[in-house]
């Protein structure tokens, strides 16, 4: 069973990284940042459940709100750059966030051992979930509650009048523009965004690894984060969600028999996804069907 | 009555200069054209006046308020819509999402269902293609399009940049017929066109800039009088 709440934490903490990117993507801005957000969010919030005791939940909050911050910061000069650019300056900064951990020492005493980050050597004993009793299958119950409050967070925001800004904006910036949007306001707070919601997926990464170091938010996680999307599908935030499933459930997990031809497989079925549904598994073909089975959005008009 | 005033507006990307102190004015209430050949600054001052580019200096008055450098929220807020050369739909987005982006800026969101039946009723192609996609549109669909998205904005001042640019000869009479129906409307209207010859038929006054000047600012009538014009740009045997 654990193996199976494992697997659950896994797919949901990668929901949460993929749906990072997602908002960043809608802007037309390719980012190989949220890597970064997410170990910004992992460290800090481990440091202050671990350091300074406090609970894990305004540990995340202020951690996503650091994370987010830094990412508002990044997103005014990656305002400047467009394209492949941005995904050189983006890399840039991913590693230096990682790289700063890898240099970061911060321990203090606790009993008679040593805890907090301590350079290449990492991050260990972030111990809140197992210090409080919480089973396996809490943690798996506390990762998903997360995932469907930003799934639902990002799905009213698809349908508000803010999604329609940050689509038009991917779309075409000088269109965007002649209807009077505001380009600046929307790429950084799309990136302000991002870097919130990876802050929340990195602390609860922290949390349940219980050990983190700075080769864990390297560029494979970033590439991963922004693959979620893009295989998904830009229509809604349930390709993020199935392209999750099918990349950590079926192709890491489900393929695990094949040894080590698993990789390479790995990396044919997510050509031949993107070759068979080039508008990602959730087009908006697959959204209108769906819409007219379960009826949604009768109310709301087709926003 | 100058409704927007243009002086020695100088705008450059990098050190090149692609207005050299462009100065013009649109009247009121009428159809006025700018003519030019291709890399002349049309576009270039298209989008020095919607807030796209910000000019080095000069200004930009409309209705007596400044608009130089100003972004171009401020510029649509105060009602100036451009209609972007190429059209620049949103080709993922439908055409009704289309229309709604266009009245971004509407602070009476209550007043958009029935513009956007107004646009359907000018548009009659537009109402029934508004659930598919912008970008698979003809190009005289994405033409109006274009337009009614900038209509969305209620405009006081429409600029018009190369609205016949890549469009069949029919669509383009069609394109200028509603340019004519928008004007009789109370729309003014600021055209950059390289067809001198549709211009002509709707236009009631001219400019012509050539390497960032203004080289001809007439009349029709003193356009087509004017032999180097003639030459260059109606094409008519001297």
């Amino acid at each position: 069973m654990d193996f199976y709440f494992g697997l659950l934490q896994i797919i949901g903490v990668h929901t949460i990284l993929g749906l990072s990117a997602y908002i960043v993507l809608l802007t037309g801005q390719v980012t190989i940042a949220q890597a970064g957000f997410f170990a910004i969010g992992a460290y800090i919030a481990g440091m202050l459940t671990v350091l300074a005791g406090w609970h894990l939940v305004p540990a995340m909050l202020v951690a996503a709100l650091v994370a987010g911050f830094v990412a508002c910061l990044v997103g005014f000069p990656a305002l400047r750059v467009k394209g492949l650019m941005l995904v050189v300056a983006t890399t840039a900064f991913g590693e230096a966030v990682r790289l700063f951990w890898f240099n970061f020492d911060y321990q203090i005493a606790k009993g008679d051992v040593q805890v907090g980050p301590l350079g290449g050597e990492g991050f260990k004993q972030i111990r809140f979930f197992p210090e409080n009793g919480w089973t396996t299958g809490d943690v798996a119950l506390f990762i998903w509650f997360w995932v469907a409050v930003i799934m639902a967070g990002l799905w009213w925001m698809d349908r508000s009048r803010a999604g329609a800004v940050l689509r038009a904006v991917g779309e075409d910036e000088l269109a965007a523009q002649s209807v009077g949007i505001n380009l600046t306001a929307a790429k950084v707070s799309a990136f302000a965004v991002g870097g919130f919601i990876a802050g929340i997926g990195g602390a609860i990464y922290a949390h349940y690894t219980t050990h983190i170091e700075h080769a864990n938010f390297g560029v494979i996680l970033a590439t991963f984060a922004i693959a979620y999307p893009i295989l998904g599908g830009l229509s809604s935030v349930l390709g993020t969600l199935l392209a999750v499933i099918f990349i950590q459930g079926f192709l890491v997990e489900g393929l695990r028999f094949l040894g080590d031809w698993r990789n390479l497989l790995f990396g044919a079925l997510i050509v031949l996804a993107m070759n068979v549904r080039p508008r990602g598994l959730i087009d908006e073909r697959v959204l209108n069907t769906l819409r007219r089975t379960f009826s949604i959005g009768q109310g709301g008009g087709n926003a | 009555m100058a409704v927007l005033e243009i002086n020695d507006i100088v705008t450059a990307y990098g050190k090149i200069e692609a207005l050299k102190g462009v100065s013009l004015s649109v009247a009121e209430g009428k159809i006025t054209c700018l003519l030019g050949p291709n890399g002349a600054g049309k576009t270039t001052l298209m989008m020095t006046i919607s807030g796209i580019l910000k000019p080095q200096r000069g200004a930009i008055r409309f209705n007596g308020q400044d608009l130089a450098g100003k972004p171009a929220r401020t510029v649509v807020g105060q009602g100036v819509a451009l209609v972007p050369e190429n059209r620049l739909v949103f080709p993922e987005m439908t055409v009704e999402e289309n229309l709604k982006a266009g009245a971004y800026l509407r602070r009476d969101a209550g007043k958009v269902p029935s513009d956007i039946a107004s646009v359907y009723e000018r548009f009659p192609r537009l109402q029934e293609r508004r659930e598919q996609y912008a970008g698979t549109l003809s190009g005289g669909e994405q033409q109006m399009l274009a337009i009614s998205r900038a209509l969305m904005a209620r405009p006081k001042l429409l600029l018009m940049d190369e609205p016949s640019l890549g469009l069949a000869p029919l669509i383009v009479e069609d394109i200028f017929r509603i340019v004519r129906e928008l004007n009789n409307e109370g729309t003014t209207i600021f055209l950059v066109e390289q067809n001198a010859h549709m211009a002509l038929q709707v236009a009631h006054h001219f400019y012509l800039i050539e390497q960032g000047k203004i080289v001809f600012d007439g009349s029709p009538d003193e356009m087509e009088e004017d032999e180097v014009i003639k030459r260059a740009y109606l094409g008519s045997k001297v």
